[in-house]
C-alpha cells in the first residue's frame, strides 16, 4: 500500500506514458485499465490489487492481480475465461471477486455490461452490408483526367459518327421512304438540270422569277403521290421546323413543301447502288432570291 | 581546360570539343556538336544555343521544300508522287494484343452465341432497365437519372431505400428486368454506373466523368420516344466486344429509323464516350472547279444536334456473374499497375 502511493504520486505529478490529456478529460491508455479514466483507483499501476476485463476475439477474460504476485511481473495477472452468457458471467464475477473492494467489483461489472453490448453491437453491424471508404490516390485521377481529354481530342466523336451515318446510309439500311434514294438515272437528269440552271442563272438577274423547266402537269401528279407517303412523318416536319434549318432562305413556310424538298435534295447523292424503282422524273423549279449569292437549295412549287 | 574561354568565337570552340577527343573521328555529325549546358559563359552558351536552333530551323525547312518539290514534279510528269509520312499516333502504335477479335474467329462466334445478351440481341426478349441510385442521393443524380429515362427506352426508377444490392437483384429478377443501372454518387455529383445484367448476367462497374446534362449543352434538342439507333466505335478485343454487346443489350433491338436518333458509345483508348444526337441527311453544296467543270456538286451530309447527357465511362471491374464482390467471379478487373504502358489497352 505504502509503495502504491508512492508510485502513484511520481507517475501523476511527473510522467506516465500512458497518460493521455484531451480536452474533456485525463485518460489512460494502458490496456489493464478498467474505467480508461487515469484516477487513483482506476490506475493500474498504482494498484496492487485489481481485477479488469479483455476482449480476445469476441471472447472475454477476467483479468486479475494480487499484490502476493507483485514480484513475479512474469505471473502477475491471472486469467479466467467468461461464458458468453452474461448472467452467468456476472456471477462469475462475483465469485471471482468476492472478497475484493466493492468499487472494483461495480467497475468490473460496468466494464463486462459495456462489453457485451458493443459485442452484440458488432456482429449485427457485421451482418449488413457497409459501404467501404476507399482512398483516392491524387496521382492516378490526375493522369486519368489527363488521358480523358487527349482521348477526346483524339477520338473526334462528332466526325466519327457522321461517318458511320454516311455509311449506314450508302449500305442502304434506311427505308425509302424518308430517304428519297433515287436512281443514276434521275441523278444524271438532276446533273444536267443543275447545269442548264446554272447558265440561266448567270443570264437572267431578275428577282423572284419563277421558271418552269419542264412541263408541270406530271408535277402535281406526282407530288400528290409523294405526299401519300409522307403521311407518317409528324416528326420529321416539327424537327424540321423547330431547329434553326435554313427555311428563312425559302419563300414558303409549308411545311410539305420543305419535306418535298428534303427529298429531293437527297436524291442527287444516290450515284451508287440501290436500285429503288421510283423513276419518277421530278421537275425542278428554281426561284432566285434577293440576296443570296448561291443557290441554297432546290425547290419545287405547286402552282 | 580553361584555354576553352580565350577563343573568341563558336568555331573555336567547335574545335576545342574535337581536339578534347570527346568526338571520335568516324565522321558522323552528332558528334560534332556541343551540348550548349557544357558551356560555363552564358553569353557564349546563349549564342550558341540561338545558333544551332536557327541551323535546325533552317534544315528542316529544305526537307520540306524539297520534299513538296518532289511531290510536285511527280505529279506533274504523271508518276506516283513519293508516299506521305504518316504520322505516328498513339492509336497507330498501340500495343499488339492478341486478344484483338478477327472477323474469321469461330471461337468469337461460338462465343457470342453463348453469352447472357444473346436472347435480348436476337429479339426474343425486350429490355426492361431499372435505374436506382446508391444509398445517398445528390444534387446532380436526380437530374441525371431522369435524363437516362428519356435516353434509354422502357426504363423505369425506383428510389433506392436502405435495400442490400443483392435483394435488389433478386427483385428486378422476380419482375422481369433484363438490366439493372445504379447510379452512385460521390461529393455531390454522380461518378460511378453499376450496370447488371439478369437474370445471371455480368456485372460492369464504370467510373463516370465529364458529365454534361441536356440544360447544360448549346442548342441542344429534345429527344423524341423512337427507339435508337445505336453506333459502338472502336470496340475491338474481346472484352470490348463483350462490354459493347452489353451496352448494345440495353438498347431494343430494333430501331426506328424515322425517329433519326442515334446513340453513340465510342471507345477511345479505354474512355467510352456516350453520346446521343438527332440527325439529319442534308444536301451541301460545294463548288468544285477541279477536272475543268463548273459546276456545284451538292453532296449529302449528316449533320447532328446533340440532346441528352453527355458522358465518359470507364471500366473498372467486370464481373461474370450478378453483383457479389466477395464471392464471385471477376474476369477482369483495373489494377493500377495497368496504366504503366501509354501504349496499351483493353477495350
Amino acid at each position: 500500500m505504502q509503495h502504491d502511493e508512492v508510485i502513484w504520486q511520481v507517475i501523476r505529478h511527473k510522467h506516465c506514458s500512458y497518460m493521455a490529456k484531451i480536452e474533456t478529460g485525463i485518460f489512460c491508455r494502458n490496456q489493464y485499465n478498467v474505467t480508461g479514466i487515469c484516477n487513483r483507483s482506476s490506475c493500474p499501476l498504482a494498484n496492487s490489487r485489481y481485477a479488469t476485463i479483455r476482449d480476445h476475439d469476441g471472447v472475454f477474460y477476467l483479468y486479475m492481480k494480487t499484490i502476493e504476485r507483485a514480484h513475479m511481473p512474469n505471473k502477475l495477472w491471472e486469467r479466467v475465461k467468461l461464458p458468453v452468457n452474461y448472467e452467468m458471467a456476472l456471477e462469475m464475477i462475483d465469485k471471482h471477486l468476492l472478497y475484493w473492494p466493492k468499487l472494483l467489483q461495480h467497475k468490473v461489472k460496468q466494464r463486462l455490461t459495456k462489453m457485451t453490448q458493443m459485442r452484440i453491437r458488432m456482429r449485427k453491424l457485421a451482418l449488413k452490408t457497409r459501404e467501404v471508404v476507399v482512398t483516392t490516390p491524387r496521382r492516378q485521377i490526375k493522369r486519368e483526367s489527363r488521358r480523358e481529354e487527349k482521348a477526346i481530342k483524339a477520338a473526334q466523336l462528332d466526325k466519327a459518327i457522321e461517318t458511320e451515318l454516311m455509311e449506314r446510309l450508302k449500305k442502304g439500311i434506311y427505308p425509302t421512304e424518308i430517304y428519297n434514294l433515287s436512281d443514276s438515272v434521275f441523278n444524271k437528269l438532276l446533273d444536267r438540270e443543275i447545269e442548264t440552271n446554272d447558265e440561266v442563272e448567270k443570264e437572267e438577274e431578275e428577282e423572284g422569277v419563277i421558271e418552269y423547266v419542264e412541263g408541270d402537269d406530271e408535277l402535281e401528279a406526282e407530288e400528290e403521290e409523294d405526299m401519300e407517303d409522307f403521311s407518317g412523318l409528324p416528326s420529321k416536319e416539327s424537327y424540321l421546323e423547330g431547329d434553326d434549318h435554313d427555311s428563312d432562305d425559302e419563300d414558303d413556310d409549308d411545311a410539305e413543301e420543305q419535306v418535298v424538298i428534303h427529298k429531293k435534295g437527297r436524291a442527287l447523292k444516290k450515284s451508287d447502288d440501290n436500285g429503288k424503282a421510283k423513276k419518277k422524273p421530278r421537275v425542278v423549279v428554281e426561284v432566285e432570291q434577293e440576296d443570296a449569292d448561291t443557290r441554297t437549295s432546290l425547290k419545287s412549287l405547286k402552282l | 581546360m580553361g584555354f576553352k574561354r580565350k577563343k573568341g568565337d563558336g568555331d573555336g570552340e567547335e574545335m576545342e570539343s574535337e581536339g578534347r577527343g570527346k568526338s571520335s573521328f568516324n565522321g558522323s555529325e552528332k558528334r560534332n556538336v556541343i551540348l550548349p549546358s557544357m558551356i560555363k559563359n552564358k553569353d557564349k552558351r546563349s549564342k550558341v544555343y540561338a545558333k544551332q536552333k536557327h541551323e535546325k530551323k533552317v534544315e528542316k525547312q529544305k526537307k520540306i521544300r524539297a520534299r513538296d518539290a518532289a511531290e510536285k514534279r511527280a505529279l506533274e510528269l504523271g508518276e506516283e508522287p513519293p508516299q506521305k509520312m504518316i504520322p505516328k499516333t498513339i492509336e497507330n502504335t498501340r500495343e499488339a494484343d492478341e486478344t484483338v477479335c478477327r472477323p474469321d474467329d469461330e471461337e468469337l462466334f461460338a462465343d457470342i452465341d453463348a453469352d447472357e445478351f444473346n436472347p435480348v440481341l436476337r429479339r426474343e426478349i425486350t429490355p426492361k432497365i431499372l435505374i436506382t441510385t446508391c444509398r445517398f442521393n445528390s444534387t446532380r443524380g436526380p437530374a441525371f437519372i431522369s435524363e437516362l429515362l428519356s435516353v434509354i427506352p422502357n426504363s423505369h426508377y425506383q428510389k433506392r431505400g436502405t435495400y442490400d444490392l443483392k435483394k435488389i437483384v433478386e427483385y428486378a429478377t422476380k419482375k422481369d428486368f433484363t438490366s439493372l443501372i445504379v447510379v452512385h454518387t460521390n461529393r455531390r455529383e454522380p461518378d460511378a454506373l453499376l450496370i447488371i445484367g439478369l437474370p445471371t448476367g455480368p456485372t460492369a462497374h464504370f467510373k463516370l466523368s465529364n458529365l454534361v446534362l441536356r440544360k447544360d449543352i448549346k442548342n441542344h434538342g429534345n429527344p423524341t420516344s423512337h427507339q435508337p439507333e445505336l453506333v459502338l466505335n472502336n470496340f475491338t478485343t474481346r472484352l470490348g466486344n463483350r462490354v459493347g454487346r452489353f451496352f448494345q443489350s440495353l438498347f431494343p433491338p430494333d430501331p426506328n429509323f424515322r425517329g433519326r436518333r442515334v446513340v453513340t458509345f465510342h471507345n477511345q483508348r479505354d474512355f467510352i464516350f456516350f453520346r446521343h444526337h438527332r440527325y439529319i441527311f442534308e444536301t451541301k453544296e460545294s463548288k468544285q472547279s477541279d477536272k475543268g467543270k463548273d459546276g456545284v456538286q451538292e453532296t449529302i451530309k449528316p449533320r447532328l444536334q446533340e440532346c441528352g447527357p453527355r458522358f465518359t465511362l470507364k471500366l473498372v471491374t467486370l464481373q461474370h456473374g450478378t453483383f457479389d464482390t466477395k464471392g464471385g467471379e471477376f474476369e477482369w478487373v483495373h489494377k493500377p499497375e495497368m496504366d504503366t504502358s501509354r501504349r496499351r489497352f483493353f477495350l
